[in-house]
């Protein structure tokens, strides 16, 4: 049993109806109770979808157990096929429904629809969304997909995207205008927008180009190993795994590299010297696997940003974000639990956070910016306009996003010259936020509206000032530590405190202050 | 007072045939009640026992509608627990002295069962036992059941009111109690009104636990929700006595609620209108303004709160709309019954439902205004339905006079808003199978 306040992550079945969604002519059947229909708003409300996902729950009571909850089943997949007629179905269970056993694929086997019916095996108590995702759509790939004869042009599937994900949407129109620039076409994009009859030839393809190794990994090295279709490994997020991806898909094609580059901005908007005030920012990132690997490279690489920390919730992907991390020497953090990555986060005092919207609660609380990089999704992540993570335009929308949040330029120098200013002081958070800046507190510590933490109601405040581990501040150097802007005082009393441990010092005092901040001068 | 509302023409829905059909429900489950059980009980923490689905439906439900700090958690069950590798009692255990010990400000725990713990029969009853004698006095846990296969939406509410009904103590006092969680700003003109009627009464459930509620033989109870059955039968197993009314919505249904409780506390008639006739007229006034655009117009509900008929009464009788169907989850005639009188005849009246049936009828019909959950909402307007989000009727202030004029406004709003939109095909149109197309990239500033 484990106590869970906010998930990263739905059920598996959840993952699976990603698939559905994303597909057309396809159809799902959950055995599952009335509650599970919730998961519908998940489409229509934060994706803002204008169809119903096309899943159809039995929805049994507590009086149908042990009773007829398997005619129940065959029942509504009956009325499902002849009301909806897919051209396949998809058959499986919620957490509830594994429990009484019904076995909804061998129940679909016996009545024999005119259609493939594929069975899903998702388990509800080990496994996730992600898995879900991934596995439902090799399942559907490794059923309908067969061998075909190459079009006559190279072409590529793009594999992948899904319903409700972060960022597909556009992130397909990016891809596509990457490959055909360098000649080659799309055959099919699965799940969103396949039908089972283009899954059908997918085989037609010259190679898989694998957009999102969360939901589609499985299906690529399948389809790697039976239609011998090779795949791609590098997610074209950010300007140099833009070019990394470019230089793959020609060594894969046989064509000559071409990136037009006339439309990225990101490489001069870096440049440029506004943009001097973000060197060495400590950054803390985390998302799914890919979305937070991506990022670590862009935020060293292209925006001057120095990551402090690294991790993500899928464990699938563990391995390789552990072995990242190491290379950018800091600890990864893989976990699925949210007060964790909330106490990495106080500990680290970043002055960043490039996360998802879980995270975007945590700075809210601690009154540090956060932009969003990954799934988990909200209704702000399906924004009206194009605004990919991918390709050219992905990278010029990074910039744009990451930098948004934080203070600007000159203004962190004005705040520091007028900080007493009734209007313009530090408190006040970046000015072009409006009455809505985060709600940073005088010594950087928790913010004033406690926002998503069990500890929220229990912990008694901070006091924010005199404690740190053993170590005493005395007043001149607290009054002094109040001076700092307070997008950096976190940081500095951090330093301070880390500084004195360091030198054996119990009482900290104005000296001491800037001797650490002599220490850590960069 | 002057002009009541017209008499109805016939004899009301108590007798009407009910449609009863049985399919896909599309309906959330009782745990979702949780998302403002917890910020009503000030002190309560709401602890789900069950599946990763429980956690991801209340963060979910939660997400679309507010996202602050929860008292609200669940223990998801795991495959040990399952396998009966681990005793689930001792995890559960565990987990509770982890999450008191963590948050020593919580006085009510409720361990909320679901479907999976129902399936695998958890006795949470037997865990909130044990654990109020482990904590007492500082803690007391009580158990009730969310499950989507035993409750419907709302019905969690009543679950766990209904569960708190047996531990208050006795108390001979005549009093009056109003049951169902209403916000705060509501509830206290509902207080202030019964005041000026020289009536005072006790709200269950209070905001903290220590309030020193009783109940009993002289308790005359009056519901503020129609979906508080088992809440209902709780409270007259110990002796109270429930006084049968409209319910509170409009100037109407405001009116005689109040008068049924005036009638039994023996509330003058001078009184009564010195104390209603003023908000009865603002009320009046206000309904007048945001029924405008409601008038003439027909209105077609999906089974979501209970909720339905109630406002279907209000809708019909006090802002002049034409109900196609009425559906609600449940129909319990012993609490909507005085409601039902009231309901001009309705084509349809439905209890359950299977929601492609029910959609066939809702396209057939074309109502003016759809009231349906959330999955439904986009893809009727996709359609060119106008909807309301039964989920707003849950959470907005709408009971009793001043909020009046506000319940007629979140049904006219969608209306208003249709007319207003000046849209070339305002209708998403119907052939795009999913959000942005392919075809709708950036394509303007390419080469």
């Amino acid at each position: 049993m484990k106590l869970t306040v906010w998930t990263y992550e739905g059920p598996p079945h959840v993952g699976a109806m990603r698939v559905a969604t994303g597909m057309k002519g396809l159809h799902y059947v959950l055995h599952a109770p009335q509650g599970d229909t919730y998961a519908d708003l998940l489409f229509t409300m934060i994706e803002r979808r204008d169809h119903r996902p096309p899943v159809t729950y039995t929805t049994f009571q507590a009086r149908d157990l042990g009773s007829d909850t398997a005619d129940l089943f065959k029942k509504t997949l009956q009325d499902t096929y002849e009301r909806f007629q897919p051209e396949a179905l998809i058959v499986g269970a919620s957490c509830t429904a594994e429990l009484i056993q019904d076995d909804p694929g061998g129940m679909a086997e016996n009545i024999g629809l005119p259609v493939p019916t594929i069975p899903l095996e998702l388990p509800s108590y080990q496994r996730k969304e992600n898995f879900g995702a991934d596995e439902t759509f090799f399942q559907i790939v490794k059923a309908l997909a067969r061998p075909a004869e190459r079009t006559a042009q190279i072409s590529a599937n793009l594999i992948g995207p899904t319903a409700l994900g972060f960022r597909h949407r556009d992130d397909i129109t990016e891809v596509i205008t990457l490959l055909s620039d360098m000649g080659i076409s799309v055959n099919v994009v699965a799940p969103m927008t396949a039908s089972p009859s283009d899954i059908a030839r997918m085989g037609a393809a010259h190679f898989n180009v694998l957009m999102y190794p969360e939901t589609a990994e499985s299906a690529a090295r399948w389809m790697e190993r039976e239609l011998g279709q090779p795949y791609t490994k590098t997610v074209p997020i950010g300007v140099g795994a833009t070019r990394d991806f470019v230089a793959e898909v020609a060594k894969i094609a046989e064509v000559a590299p071409y990136l037009d580059e006339s439309r990225l901005r990101l490489p001069w908007y870096s440049k440029s010297v506004d943009s001097t005030y973000l060197t060495g920012k400590r950054v803390f990132i985390f998302g799914d696997g890919t979305h937070a690997m991506a990022a670590a490279r862009v935020a060293r690489d292209e925006m001057g940003f120095e990551v402090v920390g690294l991790g993500c919730y899928n464990r699938e992907l563990a391995r390789s974000l552990r072995k990242l991390a190491k290379a950018y020497g800091v600890e990864a953090t893989i976990t699925d639990d949210y007060l964790e990555v909330e106490r990495v986060i106080e500990a680290l005092q970043p002055e960043m956070i490039l996360g998802t919207q879980m995270e975007r609660h945590i700075g809210k609380r601690l009154g540090i910016p956060c932009a969003v990089i990954s799934a988990p999704v909200h209704v702000q992540d399906f924004p009206a306009r194009y605004s990919p993570q991918m390709g050219i335009e992905g990278a010029n929308v990074l910039f744009d996003t990451w930098v948004h949040p934080l203070v600007m330029g000159l203004e962190e120098h004005l705040l520091h010259m007028f900080r007493d200013d009734f209007e313009f002081h530090d408190a006040a958070g970046p000015s072009h936020h409006g009455g809505h800046a985060p709600a940073a507190r005088g010594d950087g510590g928790a913010a004033p509206r406690p926002a998503a933490s069990p500890r929220d109601i229990s912990d008694p405040e901070k006091t924010g000032s005199e404690v740190g581990g053993d170590v005493i501040w005395l007043s001149d150097a607290e009054k002094e530590l109040k001076k700092i802007p307070f997008f950096v005082r976190g940081k500095a009393r951090r330093n301070t405190e880390t500084f004195a441990t360091m030198k054996g010092v119990s009482e900290i005092s104005v000296d001491t202050l800037y001797e650490a901040k002599a220490h850590y001068a960069r | 007072m002057t002009e009541l509302a017209p008499p109805p023409q016939s004899t009301g829905c108590r007798n009407a045939p009910i449609l009863k059909q049985r399919g896909q429900r599309e309906v959330f489950c009782g745990l979702t009640g949780i998302i403002w059980l917890h910020r009503k009980m000030q002190d309560a923490f709401f602890l789900v026992v069950g599946s990763r689905t429980c956690a991801h439906l209340l963060q979910s439900a939660a997400g679309v509608m507010i996202f602050a700090e929860p008292r609200f958690g669940t223990a998801i069950l795991e495959e040990t627990d399952l396998a009966g590798l681990a005793d689930a009692q001792l995890e559960l255990d565990r987990v509770v002295d982890e999450l008191l010990a963590r948050r020593p400000d919580i006085r009510q725990l409720f361990l909320v069962g679901s479907c999976p713990s129902e399936v695998i029969k958890l006795d949470l009853a037997r865990a909130a036992e044990r654990m109020t004698e482990r904590h007492a006095p500082s803690v007391r846990v009580l158990n009730f059941s969310g499950s989507g296969i035993e409750t419907t939406f709302t019905q969690g509410e009543d679950a766990c009111l209904a569960s708190m009904v047996p531990v208050l103590p006795a108390t001979d006092e005549r009093q009056l109690l109003l049951v169902g969680a209403l916000p705060d700003v509501v509830e206290e003109q509902a207080l202030s009104l019964l005041a000026q009627m020289g009536v005072s009464a006790r709200v269950l459930p209070a905001p903290r636990a220590d309030s020193d509620l009783g109940i009993g033989e002289n308790t005359l109870f009056a519901l503020t929700q129609p979906f508080l059955g088992d809440t209902h039968a709780a409270l007259e197993r110990r002796g109270a006595r429930h006084i049968p009314a409209p319910f509170p919505f409009g100037e109407e249904g405001t009116t005689a609620w109040l008068r049924a409780i005036g009638h039994e506390f023996g509330v003058d008639e001078d009184i009564f209108a010195r104390a209603t006739e003023a908000p009865r007229a603002r009320a009046r006034k206000a309904i007048a303004q945001a029924s405008d655009a409601l008038r003439g117009k027909s209105i077609f509900f999906f089974p979501d709160s209970q909720l339905e008929i109630p406002l279907a009464r209000f809708l019909t009788r006090e802002c002049g709309m034409e109900a196609v169907e009425v559906g609600a989850p449940f129909i319990h005639k012993g609490i909507v019954g005085p409601d039902l009188d009231l309901l001009p005849e309705v084509p349809t009246l439905s209890e359950g439902q299977d929601v492609d049936l029910q959609l066939d009828r809702c396209r057939a019909a074309r109502p003016d205004l759809t009231v349906c959950g959330l999955g439904l909402a986009n893809p009727l307007e996709a359609e060119g339905l106008a909807t309301k989000w039964a989920i707003e009727l849950v959470f907005t202030p709408v009971h009793f006079y001043e909020q009046a004029g506000d319940l007629a406004g979140l049904f006219s709003r969608p209306i208003r808003r249709a007319d207003m939109l000046a849209l070339d095909g305002s209708a998403a149109s119907p052939g795009q199978k999913y959000p942005g197309g392919l075809g709708s990239g950036p394509h303007a500033g390419r080469p």
